[in-house]
């Protein structure tokens, strides 16, 4: 196991080396941050809200009580949702005429520790090999940084998540035979879900990747619970199979966390893209009910609204 | 002591065999008095290094979970948030645990396997889950975190002894005769898994 290093985050650390205008930036993206740490998407709650109405099963309705009781407190409260805030990923889609785009990594890493401190949120980062918490959410490599660039666009748009331990654990990725074809990707998917699936805080907005190697797959499978609840691949096979497999992991019965109920998954998002004609890779992640994805979109001035989380207003806590 | 309170079935510690002699899986329950905090490494200094747990938790109550605390900073913490963490990672030291602490209920998240049940059916304990990522709900039932130990191990490693009022629902997954609701369930689970992995795979044979 490891051991501790409890720091202090400074404001010195936070500030360090940023204009006005970028640290303007990190107080929005660090009461971003916060926000969604207390607060679920808009999606998310309207879903949870569905499936309450639906259920039937008592221990689940007692459950599903139990969550929408603590998604109040959270908020009366101004605390985390769950204890677990994860660690903190970003998946940037950046216009390449976009201002602050050189100096946006720095922000995202200043982000994390003013959020840490203001939230606060819990210590997750441990550096590997030398196995100590590092103390203040950030290390070699976290927060993560996925880019995407957007020629000729000014505006930035910018995806928080909050990968927690829990919903981490049921994430596998694998590269199939094209002779063992779909089939045996939806076999990976089904398996994964009814074993690590069931303690990952289900209802689970299920991600399901393809394509040509483990980690684009992965990635892919990423993307996908970065998606809308409710929204379909483009393809009319990958949305076909996105319904199927809800259906059939609804029909499981798990329900919430995995102590029986009507429905077991928010929805399953498939992003797909081309395989190699000797791979078909599969990737399977998982949000928990307690899905922390955000989306915030600033323009060239730094004007900014979130097109997850409609009661953001940018205040702080 | 097991008291009914608006129905509910409240257990005051410290807990007696006989309160938790009749619970069966799948019952709810809350628990009024005191409740530990513990996860891997402190099951790994208890049974791995053979050292003494910092609070006593004989007959009592430990939560797998690492919480938020706030450091108030006169010595005082303050539970912010304490949903519990996956259970199965304690499963390796649960048999060994429960017999060396005495601990009577262990509450988690998620399913455990032989090792708790046989430290459960042997020294008369049971395992709950609290509902994981209800964790405001629970530090709400936190009336004062009286003492904290191990701070060494960090935050969410520590041991905190935290006073509760109706610290629940609490669903019984593993019960004094041993009876596992996770692994009971996982075989209907599993059952439908396997029709329903037929029914899609006569629908998606993309590659010809
Ligand atoms: S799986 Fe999600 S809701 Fe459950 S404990 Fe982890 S972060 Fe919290």
């Amino acid at each position: 196991m490891c051991s501790a290093k409890e720091t202090v985050i400074s404001e010195k650390d936070i500030g360090m080396d940023l204009n006005g205008k970028e640290s303007a930036m990190v107080d929005v993206i660090a009461s971003f941050i916060s926000h969604t740490s207390i607060r679920l998407p808009d999606d998310v709650i309207a879903k949870l809200e569905e499936m309450r109405a639906s259920e039937t099963e008592e221990r689940a309705l007692q459950i599903y009580d139990l969550m929408f009781e603590n998604m109040r407190l959270a908020q009366e409260l101004k605390r985390p949702t769950c204890q677990d805030t994860g660690v903190l990923q970003f998946f940037v889609r950046c216009g390449s005429n976009f201002p602050y785009m050189g100096s946006l990594e720095e922000v995202l890493k200043a982000s994390v520790l003013k959020a840490t401190k203001d939230t606060p949120l819990r210590y997750n980062v441990v550096e590997t090999f030398s196995e100590y918490n590092t103390g203040n959410n950030t290390g070699s490599g976290v927060p993560f940084i996925m880019w995407e660039i957007l020629p000729g666009r000014d505006d930035c748009e910018i995806y928080t998540y909050m990968a927690g331990g829990g919903c981490s654990l049921p994430g596998q990725s694998t590269v199939l035979m094209p002779s063992e074809g779909y089939p045996a990707a939806v076999k990976f998917v089904m398996d994964r879900i009814t074993t690590y699936g069931l303690n990952a805080c289900p209802p689970l907005l299920v991600g399901v990747g393809i394509g040509a190697t483990s980690e684009t797959a992965a990635l892919n499978a990423k993307h996908a619970v970065l998606r809308p609840i409710g929204s379909h691949n483009e393809n009319e096979r990958a949305a076909e199979l996105e319904k199927m497999l809800e259906e059939s992991i609804n029909a499981v019965g798990f329900g919430p966390q995995g102590m029986g109920g009507k429905r077991s998954v928010m929805g399953v998002n498939v992003v797909n893209t081309a395989r190699h004609p000797a791979t078909l890779a599969v990737a399977v992640t998982v949000g928990c009910w307690s899905h922390r994805r955000g989306r915030l979109v600033f323009d060239k001035d730094l004007n900014y609204r979130s097109l997850t989380h409609s009661k953001f207003d940018g205040g702080a806590l | 002591m097991t008291e009914i309170r608006n129905g509910k079935r409240v257990i005051i510690t410290p807990v007696s065999e006989e309160d938790i002699k009749s619970l069966r899986i799948g019952d709810t329950i809350y628990i009024e008095g005191y409740i530990a905090t513990g996860r891997d490494s402190v099951h790994e200094r208890v049974t791995g290094e053979g050292r003494d747990m910092p609070v006593d938790i004989r007959d009592g109550v430990l939560i797998h979970a690492g919480p938020i605390v706030r450091d108030r900073g006169d010595g005082h913490y303050e539970m912010l948030a304490c949903g519990p963490t996956t259970s199965m990672r304690m499963e390796s030291f649960e048999y060994d645990f429960i017999k060396r602490t005495g601990v009577r209920i262990l509450i988690g998240k998620g399913a455990m396997k032989e090792n708790t049940e046989a430290g459960c059916k042997e020294f008369g304990a049971i395992h709950c889950v609290f509902p994981a990522g209800s964790a405001v709900v629970a530090a709400n039932c936190v009336e004062e975190i009286e003492s904290a130990d191990w701070l060494d191990l960090g935050m969410p490693e520590g041991v905190f002894k935290c006073r509760v009022k109706e610290f629940g629902p609490l669903f019984v997954t593993i019960d004094t005769e041993g009876r596992n609701f996770f692994k009971e369930k996982k075989v209907e689970y599993e059952k439908i898994k396997d029709e329903e992995v037929e029914k899609i795979s006569s629908k998606v044979g993309y590659i010809l």
